[in-house]
């Protein structure tokens, strides 16, 4: 956006993950998508008189795991509290989160931006919460109808410091987060269940200008294209504001992807005092180093430490090393057909050319592939010990994508696709060709050795590209220069 | 400090209760004298005191991630006044 000017954009982002539990955070009751309306909210979630929170072990320990991967420090006594409002998707009048001790304070991360650059964005704090029901607002009679399954699904919210100076900062910080909590195993990332959405705090200011211009809150961007056309659109408003001599209000705004265009929430003045206090019902959560340190020791690789053990390991380019590595279940892939093949160079090479061409070209994610790493595997595996040529196994990889092909030994049995080695077999193949072009035999006698490909290309078409290509190269060239 | 009626007006709408106009000026003289206490509570010296958040003396246990409780929508939508396709109806809220 080369039209800024003299116009300097702010950014913060506040980002509820969804972590990835069995129960919810306060009961007993099942966090699984997809299920039928409220059969997943119990007494507790429905807000009934008399009812008391217990806090999840699990909804802490993938808490403390993210701070520890942020580099944060870690309340060892942090206190929940109580948020107050009144909305339907919302029984109990106040949602539970944490005000003033939350559990993870501080930490940073590192963002590299499509320039090759990096920048270090400081995270303020991350804490947990208690999600809201769903509200469903259509074909109800002119009532609204309330799905309270996920409420009291776990969340941490991650607050940054309002540090980022483009949507495409943005979008490369909240890319990070997503990957961190997917390889931390805090959280499952699926964006479209709404397991990660993103808040934009967006301000502008001029250049130089020591403080903050006013901030509108875009809240419940729930993918990272929408996020940047939702920052762009803010400040493109803004900038439109301010230059005609108007002042931004600051709001809450809503993203309408249909449109593309933020707009402001109806919301009364009033509804932003939300008055909270100390959750009485429950005791301040207190941990010790021990606590700390034995989540430390169970931490998994962090997607850079993994890039570079794919360096020294793999011998992997650094650039192959960070695309591999940069999703859990790709880097996971990658390992696994590495481990089976032998072999990391062309399992790098047909993940990266091959599978995640398709995976692309299909809008299919790693984990969801059809062609499982063990096919893949045994593939590389048959082509690198000449069972099978490569052309074949392109053939091959193709019969596997489509479910053509189950087993790789199988399919290459059951279609007689082994590469044809018998040199007698061979042999026999070259003489026909031979015999049958004598034309082109005289050419290439005559030095046209050009032609030494159309001699390939037809002995490999008399096998259907089973015969290996170097025997056939050698068995030509000492017929034809006999 | 002084809570004047349109404090209380203002809290009662927060908190969605409804107050009778003549007991307005009783509620906003009563929480004005609560609010003189605390602030006489909050003239002692208390540097370096942990915060009391709550007043048992005790830390929260916590509970192992398993879901130990069973569908029981039909109970509870018997007791919901109007129901529709498993959710429950209220009247029509607009974002």
């Amino acid at each position: 956006m080369s039209h800024l000017g003299e116009w300097e954009v702010v950014i913060g982002l506040e980002i509820h993950t969804q972590l990835s539990t069995q129960s919810k955070i306060f009961s007993g009751a099942s966090t699984k998508f997809g299920a039928e309306p409220n059969t997943q909210a119990c007494a507790i979630d429905l807000g009934m008189p008399g009812v008391l929170p217990v806090v999840n072990k699990e909804v802490y320990r993938k808490a403390v795991t993210f701070g520890l991967g942020i580099g944060a420090e870690i309340n060892k006594r942090s206190v929940f509290d109580r948020k107050n409002y009144f909305y339907p998707d919302l029984p109990k009048g106040y949602q539970i989160t944490q005000l003033e001790s939350p559990i993870v304070m501080g930490g940073h991360v590192e963002i590299v931006l499509d320039d090759g650059t990096s920048k270090v964005i400081n995270v303020t704090r991350a804490h947990l919460e208690e999600d809201a029901g769903k509200s469903l607002h259509e074909n109800y009679h002119n009532q609204t109808g309330i799905d309270l399954n996920r409420a009291g699904t776990p969340l941490l919210e991650i607050v940054s410091e309002p540090e980022m100076r483009s949507a495409e900062e943005a979008v490369a910080y909240a890319r990070y987060i997503h990957q961190l909590v997917t390889y931390l195993g805090v959280s499952d990332g699926n964006m479209s269940q709404g397991s990660l959405r993103c808040d934009a705090n967006v301000s502008i200011r001029k250049h130089g200008q020591q403080e903050l211009g006013t901030r509108t809150e875009t809240k419940n961007v729930n993918s990272f294209r929408f996020l940047e056309a939702a920052i762009n659109f803010e400040v493109e408003r803004q900038i439109g504001i301010l230059e005609s001599g108007g002042r931004v209000i600051q709001e809450t705004r809503l993203y309408d992807a249909v449109k593309n265009e933020t707009r402001s929430m109806r919301s009364k003045e009033t509804a932003t005092d939300y008055r909270y206090f100390p959750e009485p019902d429950l005791l301040p959560i207190v941990i010790d180093d021990a606590y700390i340190d034995a989540v430390r020791a169970e931490m998994p690789e962090l997607p850079a430490q993994r890039a570079v053990r794919f360096v020294e390991q793999y011998q992997l380019s650094e650039v192959d090393a960070a695309l591999l590595s940069s999703n859990l279940d790709l880097a996971n892939y990658f390992e696994e057909v590495t481990a089976i093949c032998g072999d990391p160079k062309p399992a790098s090479n047909w993940i990266r050319v091959e599978l995640l061409g398709l995976l692309n070209r299909d809008d299919i994610e790693i984990s969801e592939s059809p062609l499982p790493s063990a096919q893949l595997g045994k593939l590389i595996q048959r082509i690198l010990d000449d069972t099978i040529s490569g052309k074949i196994g392109k053939q091959v990889f193709e019969a596997l994508w489509q479910g053509v092909a189950r087993d790789v030994d199988d399919y290459i049995a059951h279609e007689g696709l082994k590469q044809v080695s018998d040199s007698g077999e061979l042999e026999a193949i070259v003489d026909k060709v031979i015999a049958d072009n004598p034309a082109q035999v005289e050419q290439f006698r005559a030095g046209k050795t050009k032609l030494m490909g159309f001699f390939v290309g037809q002995i490999m078409k008399e096998t259907q590209g089973k015969a290996n290509p170097k025997q056939v190269n050698a068995l030509v060239s000492s017929r034809l220069n006999d | 400090m002084k809570i004047d009626n349109e404090v209380i007006l203002n809290i009662a709408e927060l908190a969605q209760l409804e107050v009778k106009d003549e007991m307005i000026s009783q509620y906003a003289d009563k929480m004005t004298a609560m609010l003189n206490l605390i602030e006489e509570m909050q003239s002692v010296n208390t540097d370096n005191i942990e915060p009391v958040s709550n007043p048992l003396d005790a830390v929260q246990t916590m509970r192992e991630d398993k879901v130990t409780e069973k569908d029981l929508r039909d109970e509870y939508q018997a007791i919901a006044p109007e129901v529709d396709s498993g959710l429950y109806l209220v009247p029509r809220v607009v974002e």
